[in-house]
C-alpha cells in the first residue's frame, strides 16, 4: 500500500537580542552557571517582567521577511507547569494572540519552488538547564538561559517528505541569519526543530494521527528522525495497530524515535493572559520603521540577480540562500568581476573545496579579494582558467600566496600573443597535413583534434580561444 | 509625638524638636511594649532603624531634609526591603531575606523616611481578619478579642494604636479599606498602576494595589506624595504625571454630588453602621454636597467574580515557591515530585492551599470560558457600571465593611462569610479605581469606615473630600483606651 507523509514544524528560534526577553540579564553563552541568573531569571518575590523591544523588532523583521501578517495587538500569556528549571512555574508565552499571523516560505524542491505556509510566529521566553549527574546525587539548575528570547515559528502540516522538511528548515535556518534575527548555531541550542509527523494512505483527506519529535538541532537528525518515525508508524498501521498522539524523543545514537509522554499524560498548561504584561501593541508606523532596516531579501535578491546580472535561476538561487555566500558573491562583483564568472567560481570551485573541508564561506582561507584578483587573470587573458585553478589549489592551501607570483613560478601565464601563437599552428598545420584534409571534407572532429595538437605544442599556456579563432582562420584561407 | 500629624512632625524635625532618633526611638519603645499583644509586627530591626533615623539626622542637620526626611514609617511584610526578612505572613518565606528593594521603599527610603519594621499580615494578602499569617493572628488595638481586618491587618493595628505614625498597606479586594474601618483610621487604595508593584509580592497581579494607611487624610496624601510614581520595572505602572496631593486639601466641597449606591445599602449591612454612614453622608451635605441616587447594578457579582480572577492569578503567582531557589524546602523527600508535595503541603496555610486550588481549578481546560473568561466579561460590566455612575456624580460613598470589628475566630472556619467582608470593596479593585475608608463613627465602641469611591486618577480630590469632612470630625483622632 502507499503511503503520504505529512509533515509539520515548530521552531524555536533564539533571537540575537544582548539581553533576556524580560529583563536586563545578558543572554552570552557558555558561562558560568548562574552568573546571568538576575533576579528575574530567578523569579524572586516581587519581582516584574519588563519587556525587551528588540526581541519584539526581531519578530516583526520574521514577519515581513515571511510576508505574514503583524498583529496590531498580541497578548503575553502564562504557560503553567512545574519544573525545577522553568523557575516562575510558568513561562510566558503568546497563546491566542501571537505577534506574527500567517505567512509563508518558498523553499527550492526539484527543479522548482514550494510554498510552505507560516501559520504563525509567536515570541516566549526559554526556560534553564537541569543538568544530571554533575553534582553527586543532585540535580544542579543553571538558569542562564532561563528568560532567552525565542521566536517560535509553526508551519501548517505542508511537507511531504523528509527531504522537504529539511529543505524548509534549512530555508528557515538560512533566512534568520540573513535577517539577522538570529545566530544560527545549532550545536548551542539557537535553532531547534520539533517536527509533527503522521501518515495517511494516498489519495485520502483525512489527517492520520501526529506524533511529535522534539527538539531536533541538526539536519541530519531531523532527516534520519522522519525516514525512522514514518517507517515505525506505517509498520505500526499495517501491522494493525493504532498511531497515538504523543511526544517522542529522537536518540541520535540508536537512530530510533521514542515516545516521552502520550495525550492522557499530557499537561494542562492552563493558559491565562499575563497580567504583569500589557498587551503589546504594534504600530503601522513602527512596522515602516523595521522594514527599513530590513536587508534586501533573499527572493528580492535572486530576482535581480536574475534581471539586472543575467544569471540563471539556479546560480541566483544558489547565491541567495545564505547571506555569506551573497555577500561573498556581492564583494567579487564589487571588485569588478563578470557576475556570471564570479557565479562560476563561487558555486563550482569554492563550494567544492568548503565542501570537502566542511567550512562555511565566513572561513574560507581565499578571501573575495584574492579570489578577484585570481579571476582578474582570467578575465584578462593573463591565464587560462584551468591554469587559475591550479593558483587556487595553491592558494587554498597558503592563502598568503600572491597570485602574480605564483603565476610566474608556477609557469601558467598565457600565450596570448597574436605571432607566437600564428607560429604554433603553422608548425602544427605543417605536421597534420591528413587531419587538414579531413577537416576539410567536413570532418568537424579534425577541428578539435588540431586545437589539441596546439594546446599541447603550447604546453596548455595557449589562450584557448584565440588558438580557436586562428586556426579557424587559417583553415578557411 | 503620639498625636503628631505627619506634617508636624516633619515640622517639628526640621525645627529640632526631637531628632528623627529620638522619633524613631519612641516608636520602637511603643512597639516593644504593645507588640507581645497586638502582635502588629513580624520583623523589628531596631540597629538598622536607629542606622536609617541617624543619617537622617545628618541631612537635617545639614539643611537638606525633604518632608519626609526622619519620619519612620511601618511597612506591611508584602514589600521586599533590601537585606530586611520579608515574610509576606508565610511559612513558605519565614527565612527569606530580600535581596533587594520594591520601588515602594526604595520611594521612601530616597524620601529619607525611616523603616520602623514589617507589619504582620494574612498570609500573601489571603484574608480579612490577619487570622491567616503564619505568624499569627493580629489583635485590634480597640478591643484585643476582635480581629484587625486584613489583609493589611498589622499595619492597622500598628497605626490604630500608634505603635507607627503611618504605614503602607496593599489592597487587593479591600485590604487597607477594610482594616482602616476596623481599626478606624483613614486608609485609600489609589487607582491601579499609580502606585509601582515591583517588589511587592504578588497575590493577583491585575487587581494588587499599594496604599498609604494613616490617621488623617491629610497623612495618606503626604504619603501618596512619595508612593506614586511611574516605574518602568512594572509594565502596568501608569505614566502619569507626578502630583502633588497636598495642594487640593482645602477645596471647597461646595456642589459636590454624592453617588449614593442603593446597591451597598442592602441586605447584610449592620443596621448601626447604616445610621453611622447616613450620619457622615447628612454632614457632607450640611457642607454643601448634594446627593444623587444611583445604582450600580452587577454589585452582586463582584464576589463571585473576584474569587475566580484572584485565585485564577494567585495560583499562577505563587508557584514559584517550589523549593528550588529560596523559601522554605521540606526536611525529607523521596524524589522532585515529593519534594515539590511536601514543600507546597506544609509551607502553604489553608487559606492560601484553597485559593490555589481554586484558581487551578477555574484556569483548568473545559473551565477557562465558564469561569474566567466569563469574570473577565463581567469585569467589564462592572468597571461600566461605574463609568456610568460617574457620569451622575463626583465621587461615590458608601460603608467600606458590612460590619464593625468582628471576635476573632467567629468567621475563621467559615470562608464564605469572611470573603462577604470584602463586598463593597472588591468591585473597585476589579474596575481599578481608587478608593478610600475614614472614619465616621462608633457602634459599641468600635469603629466604623465610611467608603469614598472616586474615578481614575481622582486622588488629590478623593483625599480632599475626605480632608474636609475631617476638619469638621474628630473621628479620626480618636485612639484606643486600651493601649496608651
Amino acid at each position: 500500500m502507499d503511503w503520504d507523509i505529512v509533515i509539520g514544524i515548530e521552531t524555536h528560534v533564539q533571537l540575537k537580542t544582548q539581553t533576556k526577553i524580560f529583563s536586563g540579564a545578558s543572554t552570552s553563552y557558555g558561562n558560568e552557571a548562574n552568573s546571568q541568573a538576575c533576579l528575574v531569571s530567578l523569579a524572586y518575590p516581587g519581582v516584574l517582567p519588563v519587556l525587551n523591544h528588540e526581541a519584539v523588532n526581531c519578530a516583526i523583521k520574521f514577519g515581513l521577511a515571511v510576508k505574514a501578517k503583524i498583529n496590531e495587538k498580541s497578548i503575553f500569556a502564562r504557560k503553567n507547569y512545574f519544573y525545577p528549571d522553568l523557575p516562575k512555574g510558568y513561562q510566558i508565552s503568546q497563546f491566542e494572540l501571537p505577534i506574527v499571523g500567517e505567512g509563508k516560505l518558498s523553499i527550492p524542491m526539484g527543479d522548482g519552488y514550494k510554498d510552505v505556509r507560516i501559520l504563525r510566529a509567536h515570541l516566549e521566553e526559554d526556560a534553564g538547564k537541569s543538568s544530571h549527574g554533575v553534582l553527586q546525587g543532585k540535580t544542579g539548575i543553571d538558569l542562564n538561559r532561563a528568560g532567552t528570547p525565542l521566536l517560535e515559528i509553526v508551519t501548517e502540516p505542508d511537507m511531504s517528505s523528509a527531504a522537504e522538511a529539511v529543505a524548509y528548515a534549512k530555508k528557515l535556518h538560512d533566512l534568520v541569519q540573513w535577517i539577522g534575527i538570529c545566530d544560527g548555531n545549532m550545536q548551542e541550542g539557537s535553532f531547534r526543530c520539533d517536527v509533527n509527523v503522521s501518515v495517511k494512505k494516498k489519495g485520502t483527506t483525512t489527517l492520520g494521527t501526529r506524533r511529535e519529535i522534539k527538539n531536533l538541532n541538526s539536519f541530519k537528525f531531523i532527516k534520519q528522525a522522519i525516514d525512522y518515525e514514518v517507517n515505525w508508524q506505517i509498520e505500526t498501521i499495517e501491522d494493525g495497530g493504532k498511531i497515538q498522539q504523543s511526544t517522542i524523543l529522537f536518540n541520535p545514537e540508536s537512530g530510533e524515535t521514542k515516545a516521552m509522554r502520550s495525550k492522557e499524560e499530557a499537561n494542562d498548561y492552563r493558559y491565562f493572559p499575563d497580567p504583569d504584561l500589557l498587551p503589546l501593541a504594534i504600530t503601522e508606523q513602527h512596522i515602516r520603521n523595521i522594514k527599513q532596516t530590513l536587508p534586501e531579501l533573499p527572493g528580492e535578491m535572486q530576482d535581480r540577480f536574475e534581471k539586472d546580472l543575467g544569471l540563471s535561476s539556479y546560480d541566483a538561487s544558489e547565491l541567495t540562500n545564505n547571506k555569506d555566500v551573497a555577500d561573498y558573491f556581492l564583494s567579487l562583483i564589487g571588485q569588478g568581476i563578470s557576475a556570471k564568472l564570479s557565479a562560476n567560481w563561487i558555486l563550482v570551485n569554492l563550494f567544492s573545496k568548503l565542501n570537502d573541508a566542511d567550512i562555511d564561506i565566513k572561513e574560507s582561507p581565499i578571501n573575495y579579494e584574492q579570489l578577484a584578483n585570481l579571476i582578474a587573470k582570467i578575465e584578462d587573458q593573463t591565464i587560462s582558467n584551468n591554469a587559475a585553478k591550479k593558483i587556487f589549489e595553491s592558494l587554498w592551501v597558503n592563502p598568503l600566496g600572491k597570485v602574480d607570483a605564483l603565476i610566474d613560478a608556477m609557469g601558467l601565464k598565457q600565450i596570448s600573443n597574436d605571432s607566437e601563437i600564428s607560429g604554433l599552428i603553422d608548425n602544427v598545420l605543417n605536421d597534420n597535413t591528413v587531419m587538414i584534409e579531413e577537416y576539410k571534407s567536413g570532418k568537424e572532429k579534425a577541428f578539435n583534434a588540431l586545437v589539441g595538437q596546439v594546446m599541447k605544442a603550447s604546453k596548455g599556456k595557449a589562450n584557448p580561444s584565440q588558438v580557436n579563432e586562428m586556426l579557424k582562420k587559417k583553415l578557411s584561407s | 509625638m503620639l498625636n503628631l500629624s505627619l506634617k508636624q512632625l516633619s515640622q517639628q524635625l526640621r525645627e529640632k524638636a526631637f531628632s528623627s532618633e529620638e522619633l524613631t526611638r519612641f516608636f520602637l519603645d511603643r512597639i516593644k511594649k504593645h507588640n507581645d499583644r497586638l502582635n502588629a509586627f513580624i520583623t523589628i530591626n531596631e540597629e538598622e532603624s536607629l542606622s536609617m533615623a541617624k543619617k537622617a539626622d545628618i541631612t537635617i542637620a545639614n539643611g537638606n531634609q525633604s518632608l519626609f526626611t526622619g519620619i519612620p514609617i511601618a511597612q506591611k511584610d508584602i514589600f521586599c526591603a533590601d537585606g530586611w526578612r520579608t515574610t509576606c505572613g508565610s511559612k513558605m518565606l519565614e527565612n527569606f531575606v530580600a535581596p533587594y528593594n520594591a520601588t515602594v521603599i526604595q520611594n521612601f527610603n530616597d524620601a529619607g523616611a525611616i523603616n520602623l519594621g514589617k507589619t504582620n499580615m494574612d498570609e500573601f494578602a489571603m484574608g480579612s481578619s490577619n487570622e491567616t499569617s503564619y505568624f499569627g493572628a493580629v489583635k485590634n488595638p480597640w478591643n484585643l478579642e476582635y480581629v484587625p481586618g486584613g489583609s493589611s491587618g498589622g499595619s492597622a493595628s500598628a497605626v490604630a494604636a500608634r505603635l507607627a505614625p503611618a504605614a503602607t498597606g496593599t489592597d487587593t479586594g479591600g485590604s487597607i479599606r477594610q482594616p482602616a474601618s476596623l481599626c478606624g483610621f483613614t486608609g485609600l487604595k489609589p487607582t491601579y498602576g499609580l502606585v509601582s508593584r515591583y517588589g511587592m509580592i504578588a497575590f493577583a497581579s491585575s487587581l494588587d494595589q499599594a496604599g498609604p494607611m494613616a490617621p488623617s487624610a491629610e497623612d495618606c496624601a503626604m504619603m501618596l506624595n512619595v508612593m506614586a510614581s511611574h516605574d518602568i520595572k512594572d509594565s502596568t505602572s501608569l505614566p502619569h504625571p507626578k502630583e502633588d496631593y497636598m495642594t487640593s486639601l482645602g477645596d471647597s466641597i461646595d456642589g459636590l454630588r454624592i453617588g449614593i449606591p442603593k446597591e451597598f445599602f442592602g441586605e447584610g449591612l449592620d443596621s448601626e453602621v447604616q445610621k453611622i454612614i447616613e450620619d457622615a453622608i447628612l454632614e457632607y451635605q450640611k457642607m454643601g454636597a448634594e446627593i444623587v441616587d444611583i445604582s450600580l447594578p452587577n454589585s452582586e457579582l463582584a464576589i463571585p467574580v473576584y474569587y475566580v480572577i484572584a485565585p485564577a492569578e494567585a495560583s499562577s503567582n505563587l508557584s514559584r515557591y517550589d523549593g528550588v531557589r529560596y523559601g522554605y524546602r521540606t526536611k525529607e523527600y523521596d524524589d522532585l515530585m515529593d519534594m515539590y508535595f511536601k514543600t507546597r503541603q506544609e509551607g502553604f496555610g489553608d487559606e492560601v492551599k484553597r485559593r490555589i486550588l481554586i484558581g487551578t481549578y477555574v484556569l483548568s481546560a473545559g473551565y477557562y470560558d465558564a469561569y474566567y473568561l466569563k469574570a473577565q466579561k463581567i469585569r467589564q460590566l462592572i468597571s461600566n457600571d461605574f463609568a456610568q455612575a460617574f457620569q451622575k456624580c463626583d465621587v461615590i460613598m458608601g460603608p467600606s465593611a458590612p460590619s464593625a470589628a468582628f471576635k476573632a475566630g467567629e468567621k475563621k472556619e467559615d470562608p464564605l462569610a469572611m470573603y462577604l467582608q470584602d463586598i463593597y470593596t472588591i468591585s473597585t479593585n476589579l474596575a481599578g479605581l481608587p478608593a478610600m475608608s475614614i472614619p465616621a463613627g462608633f457602634t459599641k465602641d468600635l469603629p466604623v469606615g465610611l467608603q469614598l469611591i472616586g474615578n481614575y486618577f481622582s486622588e488629590g480630590h478623593l483625599l480632599n473630600v475626605a480632608h474636609q469632612f475631617q476638619l469638621s470630625t474628630e473621628w479620626h483622632r480618636k485612639i484606643p483606651k486600651e493601649i496608651d
